[in-house]
């Protein structure tokens, strides 16, 4: 969100005015007369077009900021509900400016992206005058020196009163982009000033999990759990990889691919029941023990969505016999819990004996399909029965 | 033949004394593969023993080829060592290097990737299943019973859909399966695959299996287009998946319209290339393809 953006790029000595962030109307309004002068109400989503969808008030007085947040808070941008409100003094850009630094996939490497043509409409701009957004490519061993920041602040031409502050920006973003382990940086709109002062105006920052993981314990402090989706807070606390979706066929598989695929074929199986939809992505990985799989189980029987299980599971290095034990092991765990039927299909190593396994347990709610394209339509069906 | 890897490949394991690296060190001996060595630098001089093999434990990559002669490393270190690890096989100039390791920095990646450009190392992954050519060679953790020999060339960005590809398709057989990663920058991509898979005479025809994100796929067809004659069947996974949301691989995020599973599909057929909608559809058009052959 802007604010937490605001704050990394404070602590990495990126020009910005941080405000204050407040999630009552209450506190707006004193932020505001603490603050003083004309101010601005922004709400904080992890969404664009904050300002179209009237989330981003200027307010004149105090009672205005009250006023301004009591609407903006709890209201609806792209699905997402505004907790927090940021109120920030209005300071009115001269000119604004696009920039960011960005992991480039197609050429392995990092890219920054300027322009000095408009902020905020920047992909109108890439569409209408491409020539004026520069995309200048950054070795990942060499990164910004001071040499490179001045060459990409020359090329995006920055005008020549700025460019020393321009300079110094840059390689102050490049400081948050490599040491905070961020695939985006982004300043839009990067505001030229009363007073020739440029300034982060607005930012958004996007964090590499893997780097989090053991370099970065504080960016846990960046998730706001209330915000998350609750089946999904909980499948993390249990380390699982869950995605919650919408439909009504509960789906756990053994690696990210397979799992995407069996949503797509569940999908299509779907089409033939009444449009039934996977309702998760689930990857319980390679060893797919019982407590693993008693602990996908129970997030998936706690999705209330859900209409019927397909356990999706190819014994790789994992043999099916484990995996038959895991989900026989699971139902003893979840006992009376687990009430939604099931629908296992096991193939790879060791799929006889584990096939076996199964159907000597022969539980109620367990029917094993021998393909992924039968289990799926199995599932679907029970799904919209 | 096969690609890049063949019963001739010597291989190393970079953390061949953990958890992960000597239980697969143990699956790629019982899978044929001519393990000859480890590298650990805190048990330089040690020896460990796996599927009744004594294999000698070296204190750097450099060492292990030195006195082995190895060409190809299978990395097993933890993601806050990748990147050295990798640094240090890339400086021994090993030809072939197979990192397993999943959730390494982007970053790191990155760099390491920087790193290649002009050295005499190939590199896989990382967080993939690594390399097989059946009944020839193993680096990595693909399983070694799932299919034979034969004339399939497969590369794929998931792990597990190799394997179930590998299984759809085990009458007819692999020249070499390689799962290259999930990751936004990985060594080796899909193009780099066809390439090899175009130029080796063992293989007559190639299954290519993409996921959303990025636009790897993309630029595979256009490499088909232009320079790969053999037929190839495509599959992508991830029709499904909503915007903006990780689907387990790093790199599997559809952003706004770009890396979605449907422009990736179009992209592969405007070239000729058929691909199926599941992976049974998929294996059966190889299927018709190898039967016409």
């Amino acid at each position: 969100m802007e604010y937490q953006a605001k704050e990394l790029f404070a602590k990495h000595g990126v020009a910005t005015t941080l405000g204050k962030v407040v999630e009552t109307a209450e506190d707006a309004r004193a932020a505001a007369e603490e603050i003083g002068g004309v101010t601005v109400i922004k709400a904080q989503v992890k969404a664009g077009g904050r300002g179209k969808a009237g989330g981003v008030k200027l307010a004149k007085s105090a009672d205005e900021a009250f006023e301004h947040a009591s609407n903006i808070l709890g209201m609806e941008i792209k699905g997402l509900t505004v907790n927090r409100v940021l109120v920030t003094p209005a300071t009115p850009p001269v000119e604004e400016y696009y920039f960011s630094f960005l992991l480039d996939r197609s050429n392995r490497s990092h890219l920054c992206i300027a322009s000095v043509e408009g902020g905020v409409e920047i992909e109108e701009v890439a569409k209408t005058n491409p020539e004026a957004v520069r995309q200048i490519p950054i070795n990942a061993l060499e990164g910004v020196t001071p040499e490179k920041a001045a060459a990409i602040v020359d090329e995006a031409k920055f005008p020549a009163e700025l460019r020393d502050q321009a300079i110094e920006m840059v390689q102050a973003l490049w400081k948050v982009y490599v040491e905070e382990d961020a695939t985006l940086v982004e300043v839009n709109p990067l505001a030229r000033l009363e007073g020739d002062k440029l300034e982060a105006l607005d930012g958004k920052v996007s964090l590499d999990d893997n780097a989090s993981e053991f370099r970065h314990e504080d960016h846990a402090a960046f998730e706001i759990r209330e915000e998350a989706d609750p089946l999904e807070a909980k499948a993390k606390d249990l380390g699982l990889n869950y995605v919650k979706l919408d439909g009504a066929v509960g789906i756990i598989g053994n690696g990210a691919g397979l799992v995407m695929s069996t949503l797509d074929v569940v999908a299509y199986a779907g089409e033939a029941h009444g449009g039934v939809k996977p309702a998760n992505f689930l990857d319980i990985g390679g060893g797919a023990n019982a407590t693993v799989m008693a602990n996908g189980l129970d997030v998936i029987l706690n999705d209330p969505q859900v209409k019927s299980v397909f356990v999706n599971v190819f014994g790789g290095i994992t043999a099916c016999d484990e995996v038959a034990n895991g989900i026989k092991g699971a139902l003893e765990i979840l006992g009376d819990n687990a009430t939604k039927p099931l629908v296992v299909r096991l193939d790879g190593n060791n799929v006889e004996e584990g096939r076996r396994i199964l159907d000597e347990l022969n539980h109620p709610l367990v029917t094993q399909v021998d393909t992924m394209d039968g289990a799926a339509d199995k599932a679907a069906e029970l799904a919209n029965a | 033949m096969t690609i890049y890897l063949n019963k001739d490949s010597k291989i190393i394991v970079q953390g061949i004394t953990g958890g992960m690296g000597s239980k697969h060190t143990n699956l790629m001996l019982q899978a044929g593969s001519n393990i000859v060595g480890g590298v650990n630098a805190r048990k330089a001089g040690t020896t460990v023993e796996l599927n009744g093999t004594e294999l000698p434990v070296f204190g750097t990559v450099k060492e292990a080829m030195e006195a082995t002669g190895a060409d190809v490393s299978v990395a097993f270190v933890p993601p806050a060592f990748t990147k050295d690890a990798c640094l240090e096989a890339i400086d021994a100039e090993i030809p072939l290097l197979v990192v397993i390791t999943e959730g390494v920095p982007v970053q790191d990646s990155a760099e390491v990737f920087a790193y290649l450009d002009g050295k005499k190392t190939r590199m896989i992954g990382p967080n993939c299943p690594g390399i097989i050519s059946p009944e020839e060679s193993l680096a990595g953790i693909t399983p070694h019973t799932i299919a034979g020999k034969g004339p399939v060339g497969l590369v794929s960005k998931s792990g597990t859909l190799t394997y179930q590809m590998m299984y759809e398709l085990r009458d007819f057989g692999f020249s070499t399966a390689i799962g290259i990663g999930g990751d936004p920058i990985i060594g080796t991509t899909h193009i780099d695959a066809l390439e090899a898979f175009e130029n080796d005479p063992e293989t007559k025809a190639i299954v290519m299996i993409g996921e959303i994100g990025g636009d790897a796929e993309e630029r595979a067809a256009a490499y088909i287009k232009d320079h790969v004659t053999k037929p190839v069947v495509g599959y992508v996974a991830g029709f499904t998946a909503p915007e903006g949301k990780t689907m387990g691989h790093a790199g599997a995020i559809v952003s706004g319209s770009s890396g979605t599973a449907q422009a990736k599909k179009e992209a592969l057929e405007a070239v000729g290339v058929k691909v199926g909608k599941t992976p049974s559809e998929t294996a059966a058009l190889m299927r018709e393809i190898l039967q016409s052959l």
